[in-house]
């Protein structure tokens, strides 16, 4: 799928408003052709301002934006080609939905059967045959979000942008959109670079995830890499839930450290520490750690149970361990469950592998 | 609808549209009374005197109530020859009564502006009668028609008998340059005393332009007002709302200060060379002075209304039209500007609205080539006392207004007007 691996090049691309502040710091990133990349991160990351630049709405402060080995920095926004859907979606609100569809390929002057075609085709595409004579008003969140990227994707772009799209969305339509706009982007292998602050969105939708904080990408990898091997302390924090011990390194061998701790001493696996007297943040998933394990593991300690907490498909279980009362515990709710008490003391183990020693927080 | 829909009762068995109704009614009667005092100061301040205006356009008793008898005899007069005997008699004994009442001479005024001469004969009759050379036991006819050649002349007695009716339109025609003929029918004034319907036509002209004016420089201030980021379009929002705050005479009398002769506007023209000294433009007294004036002084009522519609266009939307291929100029004249017709329409209806009536500056700046009908109606009001006719000349301005809104309705529709 993956024909040209820098289709999109963000080339030491800085950006800054007031000339005090850095809102993108020396990005550095290649989009292959084809691909389903999401920029995420919290609010203010820059991961927005990116969009923007590549879109034409908004300038480099220095370096240079590449489209298929060309600079775009000076191309502006309506000559670039780029389809976009936005946040609200940005329906022209006095035209119809086919007027709306109609309106990209019109100003490049197509024939109107030609128009006429496209039109039907990206309609059926979003399965909204027959709404063409809808005013956008008339119509539901679900169905205008379609119709915007219905018309994002009408005129064959080489790129589609998209920034937060589901955002307005409630829960359950939100989540029939991501698989819909995943399928789209299967159906047709367009690029898509996309927005959002919401990491299971991110997770679910994505060849690619680039994790934006403080203007820089923090990692850059598939979402099952993403998850399991988090190269930070905010990504491991960002993405999913998340055990730490903050400590310090008190040996180190080869890929596992001991790390010390306020009342006791773990193993994990040395990500980001390189020496002894590191200080260092340790991250443990929920799910990784295991109630009185029936195999041997090299992390084993006993801790309180502080609350159970019923989740419907598990049950969430806060332990204090360690000196941590926030340690998270995730039990799937079968058929042998554990009899779990509040405070009651039970063992705790988990892999020195799965333990991932960051930067300290 | 289809068949009968089965009436719903509460529970207590009331049906629900009743008991609906009658708990509503307290609410209802709640905001009457709360915008009770607002519609009475309505009437009084509004209804009442437009009714007063009208009445007081059409009005025409006077004559009618001081010559009684004279209508009364003149009924069974075909009004072609001379007016038979009890006609004179019935006009002399009416007019013996105005004259001991010493009221004979608003008559004489009254009919002089129904047909010229009467002024003249009147008096002449007031003072035979005050002198008692009328003998009452000879024919009045014969008496009066020697006064003076005109009383034996049947135009004006037809002028008399056309005053009869208590209501006229003879103000309306007038407003128009027209008048009622000698035989009632409608005719035009002469050419060159046709001052009305130029002023009509210059108000209307004058509103126009300045609309227009207001709208092409409103236009872009709103749209920067709008996009701005809020401390820059705060500022400008001021310097927008100033000469709102600003007395309307302050203002006017500025422009006057400006515009000059001798004023900073042609001195700095003289300074860059763009005019000779001892040729310095006229840029007062005449329509200049009253498009710029009023321009300035009505611009905020265009770039208000524009403004509230322009804040609510997403700027999404332009980007919108321009990653879809839209050039800039596309974008916004096929996505920024349908948006924004509601706002330009309110704007020109409120600021052409305003301007057709506007007073006080085109009577400051305006001069003779400046002024609109409005100060044509005060003319008529404070010099001339002519109050029917400014009345009427004031209705015939509102029913301009209210025409105008409505084919305004019919092109763009009210619906779509946006006042903010």
């Amino acid at each position: 799928m993956s024909n040209n691996p820098e289709f999109v090049k963000f080339d030491k691309v800085d950006k800054s408003y007031d000339g005090k502040v850095l809102v993108v710091k020396d990005l550095q990133l290649d989009i292959a052709e084809g691909e389903f990349i999401t920029m995420l991160g919290p609010s203010g990351s820059g991961k927005t301002t990116c969009l923007m630049m590549l879109a034409g709405f908004e300038t480099p402060t220095n370096g240079e934006i590449l489209l298929d080995g060309n600079i775009i920095s000076n191309i502006p926004p309506h000559k670039r080609g780029i389809g976009m859907v936005f946040q609200n979606y940005a329906l022209f609100p006095h035209m119809t939905v086919y007027e709306n569809l109609a309106f990209p390929l019109r100003v490049r002057k197509m024939e109107k059967d030609e128009i006429d075609k496209k039109v039907d085709k990206a309609l059926s595409m979003v399965s909204l045959n027959g709404f063409e004579t809808r005013m956008p008003g008339q119509l539901s969140g679900g169905q205008q979000q379609r119709v915007a990227v219905a018309r994002a994707l009408v005129f064959d772009p080489a790129v589609v942008l998209m920034d937060e799209p589901l955002g307005a969305l409630d829960k359950n339509l939100r989540e029939s959109m991501q698989y819909e706009i995943k399928h789209i982007h299967e159906s047709i292998g367009v690029t898509v670079v996309y927005v959002t602050h919401d990491q299971s969105e991110a997770l679910t939708m994505s060849n690619r995830i680039a994790v934006f904080n403080d203007g820089k990408v923090q990692q850059l990898s598939n979402p099952s890499e993403l998850y399991e091997k988090p190269v930070n302390s905010f990504v491991a924090e960002f993405i999913g839930e998340n055990n730490t011990f903050n400590g310090e390194v008190s040996d180190i061998s080869g890929d596992e450290c001991k790390v010390k701790l306020s009342n006791g001493e773990i193993i994990a696996s040395a990500i980001s520490v390189k020496s002894k007297g590191e200080k260092t943040t340790v991250s443990l998933r929920p799910e990784r750690a295991l109630i009185e394990p029936s195999e041997k593991m090299d992390n084993m300690f006993s801790g309180k149970i502080e609350e159970v907490i019923y989740h419907g498909d598990h049950t969430r279980v806060r332990i204090n361990l360690l000196g941590n009362p926030e340690f998270i515990l995730k039990v799937p709710n079968s058929t042998s469950n554990l009899e779990l008490k509040v405070k009651q003391d039970i063992k705790i183990g988990w892999n020195s592998s799965d333990a991932r020693a960051l930067d300290p927080k | 609808m289809s068949s009968e829909t089965k009436q719903i009762l509460t529970t207590d068995g009331i049906p629900l549209e009743v008991s609906l109704k009658k708990a509503e009614k307290k609410n209802k009667i709640k905001a009457f009374l709360l915008v009770a005092p607002l519609l009475l100061f309505l009437f009084i301040t509004y209804v009442f005197p437009i009714g007063e205006m009208f009445t007081r356009s059409v009005d025409d008793r006077m004559v009618t109530n001081m010559l009684p008898k004279t209508f009364k005899a003149m009924e069974s007069w075909d009004g072609k020859e001379l007016p038979p005997e009890e006609v004179f008699t019935a006009f002399y004994s009416d007019f013996k009564f105005l004259v001991e009442n010493e009221t004979q001479g608003k008559l004489g005024q009254r009919l002089n502006k129904e047909k010229n001469g009467f002024n003249t004969i009147t008096k002449k009759l007031m003072r035979l009668i005050k002198r008692n050379k009328i003998d009452e036991s000879q024919s009045i006819k014969e008496q009066i028609m020697k006064i003076h050649k005109r009383w034996a002349n049947v135009e004006y007695w037809q002028a008399i008998k056309r005053t009869a009716p208590p209501y006229t339109m003879a103000k309306y025609l007038k407003g128009m340059d027209m008048y009622f003929a000698a035989d009632g029918s409608i005719a035009q004034v002469d050419e060159d005393r046709r001052i009305h319907r130029i002023l009509w036509l210059r108000t209307l002209e004058i509103a126009l332009f300045v609309t227009i004016f207001c709208f092409l420089m409103g236009y872009p201030i709103a749209h920067l007002l709008a996009t701005l980021p809020m401390k820059y379009s705060n500022l400008l929002m001021i310097c927008v709302l100033l000469p709102f705050w600003t007395s309307l005479l302050v203002r006017t009398a500025s422009w006057m200060i400006l515009l000059q002769t001798q004023g900073v506007v042609n001195d700095f023209f003289v300074l860059i060379g763009l005019v000779a000294d001892d040729n310095r433009p006229t840029m007062m007294y005449n329509k200049v002075g009253t498009y710029v004036a009023m321009t300035q002084i009505l611009l905020p009522f265009m770039v208000l209304p524009l403004y509230s519609v322009m804040k609510t266009i997403s700027p999404s939307l332009m980007r919108a039209g321009k990653s879809l291929g839209g050039t800039p100029f596309v974008a916004f004249w096929k996505v920024y500007f349908p948006l924004t017709i509601p706002g330009i329409g309110a704007g020109c209806l409120l600021v052409f609205i305003l301007a057709i009536g506007y007073y006080i500056t085109p009577a400051l700046v305006g001069g003779a080539s400046g002024t609109l009908i409005s100060n044509q109606i005060a003319y008529h009001m404070k010099a001339t006392l002519d109050w029917s006719f400014a009345s009427a000349m004031g209705l015939m301005l509102l029913s301009g207004v209210l025409v105008i809104y409505w084919i305004y309705n019919k092109l763009v529709g009210v619906d779509n007007i946006k006042l903010g």
